[in-house]
């Protein structure tokens, strides 16, 4: 009975039942701005009502809660019929990063894909409307884990205009393919000429640019100071405005 | 409890399995308790009770296996035991939640390697189910 080889599997379903939309920012290429994305969408969303929940899948290398400022030795998960993430700046947040303790965390494959299904299993969303999933990069574990086992969601890919961001994105929109909501074109200088590959891979995918404002990285950490960026605003005019459309149909 | 979820998970599965078998009825169940993820035997055994019930699954006969955690070496090839380790009630706790948190804590004794596997002991699993 090959079924209960792993029982966590049934029970992702479980805890993902009652949340409303599942939505994915992914990008196959490091620092593109996933996580700032990710976080600020949460941060956006929440401040316009809904309710958000916020999961970091990265789990060797978690950074979300650097950006929402999360001090672990004072925010932690607690226990009820499972595990209910905290609530941090309005948003319902859950990290990796809380069983870690910002360690370094080298993992093979396998275990990274255990420990998700783990937190997946044991974390639960009550009343959620939305739950954001922040991705690492790469086509991975963690990917295959999303594809496989959580099976409902939408995507947000997130690059930069770079050439090289682009060509991995290439990549990975055919893997999410049918899935896609957006492309987020992030820390946009002049001209997005990079993007127009992926449009023509992508047509009519709406693609929201997201300027690149040296405001953000002294905000980090500070999230009442994140949201008034001039990238915050532009996530929140395009990206959170797309979201919420979805929530209200 | 975090033990309810674990116990739920494992209800689910047998669920699963009993509605393709047109049963809710099963005769013995063994459930696998890894001595990483260091379950309390008593939690666990109470939550898998309720919600067996709650599930409507009756089963006639349960026990739950402890199994001892054991470490591999990839590097050297050295195996430990985790009775051998001393880790703090913070490190326990969390490698409770998360077994592989051990990773964030845990080198090899001998060289200090951390990639290591755990061989055996990880956490809760079904290890036979008759019907």
């Amino acid at each position: 009975m090959k079924y209960f080889e792993d029982p966590r599997v049934g029970a992702i379903q479980l805890r993902l039942k009652d949340v409303r939309e599942v939505l994915v920012f992914a990008g196959s290429k490091g620092g593109v701005g996933k996580t700032l994305i990710s976080v600020l969408t949460s941060l956006l969303l929440s401040r316009r009502g809904f309710r958000v929940g916020l999961f970091d899948m990265d789990i060797t290398n978690p950074t979300s809660h650097v950006t929402l400022g999360v001090d672990l030795r004072s925010v932690k998960p607690t226990e009820e019929k499972g595990v209910v993430p905290p609530e941090v700046s309005g948003v319902t947040f859950m990290s990796p990063v809380f069983y870690t303790l910002d360690r370094p965390t080298p993992l093979r494959g396998e275990y990274v894909s255990s420990a998700l299904r783990e937190l997946l299993s044991i974390t639960r969303w009550p009343g959620i409307d939305v739950l954001v999933l922040d991705m690492p990069p790469g086509m991975s574990d963690e990917l295959l884990e999303l594809l496989t086992h959580i099976r409902r969601f939408r995507a947000m890919l997130v690059t930069t205009p770079s050439p090289m961001a682009v060509a991995s994105s290439i990549r990975l929109a055919e893997v999410l393919s049918g899935r896609l909501e957006a492309v987020v074109l992030n820390m946009v200088t002049e001209s997005a000429f990079g993007a127009e590959k992926l449009l023509n891979y992508a047509p009519g995918i709406p693609v929201y640019e997201v300027p690149y404002d040296s405001d953000v990285e002294y905000s980090i950490g500070y999230p009442e100071k994140l949201v008034l960026t001039r990238a915050a605003r532009e996530v929140d005019r395009q990206v959170v405005d797309h979201v919420a459309r979805l929530l209200r149909t | 409890m975090h033990e309810w979820a674990l116990a739920e998970a494992i209800t689910v599965a047998l669920l699963k399995q009993s509605e393709l078998r047109g049963s809710k009825s099963i005769k013995r169940l063994v459930v696998g308790l890894g001595e990483l993820q260091a379950i309390d035997r008593e939690i666990f055994e109470f939550a898998l009770s309720e919600v067996l019930k709650l599930y409507g699954l009756e089963v006639r006969e349960y026990a739950l296996l402890s199994e001892e955690a054991e470490f591999e070496c990839g590097a050297c090839g050295h195996s430990w035991k985790l009775r051998e380790l001393e880790l703090s009630d913070e490190v326990r706790e969390a490698i409770h939640f998360l077994p592989e948190a051990a990773y964030s804590y845990v080198k090899c004794p001998r060289c200090g390697s951390r990639d290591f596997s755990v061989v055996r002991g990880r956490g809760v699993s079904i290890v036979g189910v008759e019907y």
